[in-house]
């Protein structure tokens, strides 16, 4: 058998009780072959040092909670093997977000944004349960199917320079999200959501770099839910002009 | 929330970027790289052509449409890059970028309706 090759894993740590400003802090770990870079952190958390902060919860890309930023790219640290890294891997925590603490990140600015966006099926008078449910066919499915794979991991915001010059930007995954229940067919709330996707604070922040979709673990294509919003916000624009309605 | 007005100029600047993505390299392939190298005969391009191209309501449109439209493309491309860049006078440079696309459309619109 050969032996498991250790690396040095450095951690931008920060304890707001003992630290004025995030330090940097260096451990050494073993990386099997199959380990990500999650596995290093819980070997720190159970064998080294206690007091490290981190969120995660599925170990399997799918509860978006253990984004971090790996030699400097955001990444699932669940989806992130080692193998494929140098002998020194630097974890800090997802950039553009204030600290709570190690890699722990405030998130409540986004939390607020997607709530102002309305995420769920909105319809103007409820159908009566005795009326059965909403049928849709595959075609309708298929229009947002891609969006509903967005899981929250804020990695797209991490890479957005717009978000990282001005955090009043609503965001990539928010907007995918709105986009989402647009295009479901179930959905009446496209006017209501307008109000915040039209704003200034709403498509109009982005330039279309595309880091989001780029970094998107679940390839939900934020970057195109934002363009197609422009051109329908643009119609939209016009056609309130005109007098139109939509 | 209030609407944005970002749609005046985004209209024509998404308008006028399909364009110069997909029309313009045809165009400088013809005008720069076919015509020149006689990969296509050089009276193609001749100013007697050009003139009865431009002579034409049809013609004017389409060369009002290919000046005006990537010149608002470039304006809007040029101000989002100073910003990238970090530059924090958006409302002089916009002036600035938009003034020219401006002036390029309007030349472009009194020089077509004089031939
Ligand atoms: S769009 Fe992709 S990167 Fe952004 S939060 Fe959703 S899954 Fe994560
Ligand atoms: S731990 Fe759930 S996505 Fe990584």
């Amino acid at each position: 058998m050969s032996e498991t090759r250790t690396i040095k894993i450095e951690i931008l740590r920060y304890r707001p009780e003992i630290d004025s400003s995030p330090v940097l802090q260096s451990y050494r770990v073993p990386c099997p072959q199959e380990w990500v870079v999650l596995d290093a952190l819980d070997y720190i958390k159970n064998n080294i040092d206690s007091s490290l902060s981190y969120r995660w919860s599925c170990h399997m890309a799918v509860c978006g909670s253990c984004g971090v930023m790996v030699n400097g790219e955001p990444m699932l640290a669940c989806k992130t093997f080692l193998r494929e890294m140098g002998d020194t891997v630097r974890v800090e925590p997802l950039l553009n977000f204030p600290i709570e603490r190690d890699l722990v990140v405030v998130i409540d600015d986004f939390l607020e944004n997607l709530k102002s966006l309305k995420p769920y099926i909105i319809r103007k008078t409820e159908k009566p349960v005795e009326e059965g449910t909403h049928l849709q066919t595959h075609a309708q499915l298929k229009r947002f199917k891609q969006y509903t794979l967005c899981i929250n991991c804020l990695l797209c915001y991490a890479a957005c320079p717009q978000y990282a010059l001005n955090t009043n930007f609503i965001g990539p995954s928010a907007l995918a999200l709105a986009h989402r229940y647009n295009l479901d067919s179930r959905d009446e709330g496209y006017a209501m959501r307008q109000e915040i996707v039209a704003s200034p604070e709403g498509v109009w922040e982005c330039s279309f770099v595309g880091a989001c979709s780029e970094v998107c673990p679940k390839h939900v294509d934020p970057a195109s839910a934002v363009q197609q919003m422009k051109i329908t916000s643009t119609k939209d624009y016009f056609l309130r002009f005109l007098g139109g309605k939509r | 929330m209030a609407r944005s007005h970002k749609p005046i100029i985004w209209g024509p600047f998404a308008a006028g970027g399909t364009l110069a993505a997909l029309i313009m390299p045809v165009l400088i392939f013809v005008t720069g790289v076919a015509v020149p190298l006689g990969i296509l005969p050089p009276e193609s391009l001749s100013y007697h052509r050009a003139v009865a191209f431009a002579g034409t309501w049809l013609g004017k449109l389409i060369l009002f449409v290919f000046v005006s439209l990537p010149a608002w493309h470039a304006a809007h491309r040029a101000r989002i890059t100073v910003h990238d860049l970090g530059v924090r006078l958006d409302n002089i440079v916009a002036l600035v970028v938009y003034g020219l696309a401006a002036t390029l459309t309007i030349t472009a619109v009194v020089a077509l309706l004089r031939i």
